[in-house]
């Protein structure tokens, strides 16, 4: 496998994407701290960016490498390794790189900031981590709807509605609810819905952390309780593994039967 | 030896094997043919396990194969269209492949022969249709395997690199090699065959030598016995 994963990333670093990507966080970066001066309110604005760009890119990337990779998976498949190896190779591939230019493009000018020397680094250390989570969920759920749905146009509908339902259309269906059952106690309800969504999750856990929890109301107190305390974060951290996992095995399976 | 046994294939609801029965033996050169749509790409796909069969078995030197993947590095293979990766050169797809299959390559040889040296430092995204095609041969011919595979060989080669391909074949035939081409190109059949394969509606509907499919089609050449068995679908 890891001579796929060594090939899906030399492949990628070829293409022009991940230096965009890259330069565009390091530019980003760059401006926040440098125009701006204070680290918190630079932090929250990246936060804002990473919880919404990180899958849109994660997803449009994994899409588009699946689709234009093509012909070299049907190299690979008459070759001697196992299906599962060659796309799990792929997988890693594209997720380590889109990680690798997150940390970099955001660490180079943290670093020349003299981030390691405040405190803010464990703030800064919780974004990347939520960066990363990110990533790798969202480029797996790209790989199962392109494994899924052989149309490239299609394909590519559906990964961006997919994007929009966990980043814009599953809040607004939270807050009608909220709205519509504001008489009674749903919080516990608000609680496992902000669970579900990865996206949400990764905003809650980032502004609580930040201690943005005041924006939050009265739900925000409870939400504090839950995830201020160890087993909250656990039960956040265990949440975002299994939405790894779970898309993960949903391709492997998928995999076993497909055709190319 | 390849076994195949009742395989049975769908895409949707299109069937394309329906209850395949073929044996091949080892040694020589097999031409599948058969209209377009007849299943044979696919056939070819189930014996790499790119296509999973809906039901049946393959057994490849008594051992079934399906499900597997060492087998393939006993096996060689030519892709219908020849599609590679457009960011690496040729000298780092060849490298790659090699890469990948841990076995004695003799590259150098063919590229030599197919003239590829100028165009080894290229894009494979900026090759011709013609030259993409040798690179796929070499990919194909560099490995010493018992079986190999060849879909639709001739696609946009020059007539030189035809001859070369055609010695090619007869000197891995000369090995004992089995090889199995398909190809719409009757002259080639004509010349290199030993035995036919012609797939009709998902099945086997001939299996023989160039001479007897001549004789059972009341036919003298190839191409119109060959043409005598497709027009039955049509009819």
């Amino acid at each position: 496998m890891l001579k796929i994963l060594k090939y899906s990333i030399y492949d990628l670093l070829r293409s022009r994407w991940s230096y965009v990507y890259f330069f565009f966080y390091l530019i980003l970066g760059f401006v926040l701290f440098f125009l701006n001066n204070n680290l918190d309110k630079a932090i929250t604005t990246i936060m804002n960016i990473i919880v919404i760009l990180t899958p849109l890119i994660g997803t449009i990337f994994g899409v588009m490498y699946y689709y234009n990779s093509k012909e070299f998976t049907e190299l690979l498949l008459a070759q001697p390794i196992k299906r599962s190896t060659i796309f799990m190779g792929q997988y890693l591939g594209i997720s380590l790189s889109l990680t690798l230019s997150l940390v970099l493009g955001l660490g180079i000018p943290f670093a020349l900031y003299g981030l390691f020397r405040s405190a803010a680094i464990f703030d800064f250390s919780l974004l990347l981590l939520v960066g990363f989570f990110l990533n790798f969920i969202f480029v797996a759920l790209a790989f199962n709807i392109a494994i899924t749905v052989d149309n490239k146009i299609k394909g590519f509908g559906y990964a961006i509605l997919m994007w929009l339902f966990f980043a814009v259309i599953y809040d607004g269906i939270f807050m009608i609810t909220q709205n519509i059952y504001n008489e009674y106690p749903i919080d516990k309800f608000s609680l496992a819905a902000t669970m579900i969504n990865p996206i949400d999750l990764s905003r809650i856990l980032i502004m609580l952390k930040l201690n943005l929890s005041a924006l939050l109301g009265y739900t925000g107190a409870i939400f504090k309780q839950f995830f201020g305390s160890n087993l909250g974060f656990f039960i956040s951290m265990a949440v975002l593994i299994l939405w790894i996992v779970l898309p993960v095995l949903r391709m492997r399976v998928k995999l076993k039967k497909k055709d190319f | 030896m390849i076994q195949i046994e009742k395989l049975h294939k769908k895409f949707g609801k299109l069937t394309v094997l329906d209850g395949l029965d073929l044996t091949i033996q080892k040694g020589g050169i097999f031409a599948i043919l058969g209209p377009n749509g007849s299943g044979k790409t696919t056939l070819i796909k189930c014996l790499l396990g790119m296509v999973v069969p809906d039901k049946g078995n393959i057994i490849l030197d008594g051992k079934p194969i399906l499900k597997q993947w060492k087998y393939r590095n006993d096996l060689n293979y030519l892709p219908q269209i020849a599609n590679f990766p457009v960011n690496l050169s040729v000298k780092e797809l060849i490298a790659m492949v090699k890469n990948l299959r841990p076995k004695a390559s003799n590259e150098q040889e063919l590229i030599d022969l197919f003239g590829l040296n100028p165009f080894m430092k290229k894009k494979l995204g900026n090759l011709s249709g013609g030259t993409k095609q040798k690179v796929n041969l070499v990919l194909t011919f560099m490995f010493d395997s018992d079986l190999i595979i060849l879909d639709e060989p001739t696609t946009g080669l020059d007539p030189i690199a035809l001859i070369y391909l055609k010695e090619l074949i007869a000197k891995e035939k000369a090995k004992g090699k089995t090889i199995l081409i398909t190809t719409h190109i009757m002259s080639l059949v004509d010349q290199m065959a030993d035995e036919i394969v012609f797939l009709l509606d998902g099945k086997i509907y001939f299996k023989g030598s160039v001479s007897a499919l001549k004789t059972q089609t009341e036919q003298d050449s190839l191409e119109h016995a060959i043409a005598h068995l497709i027009s039955k679908q049509y009819a």
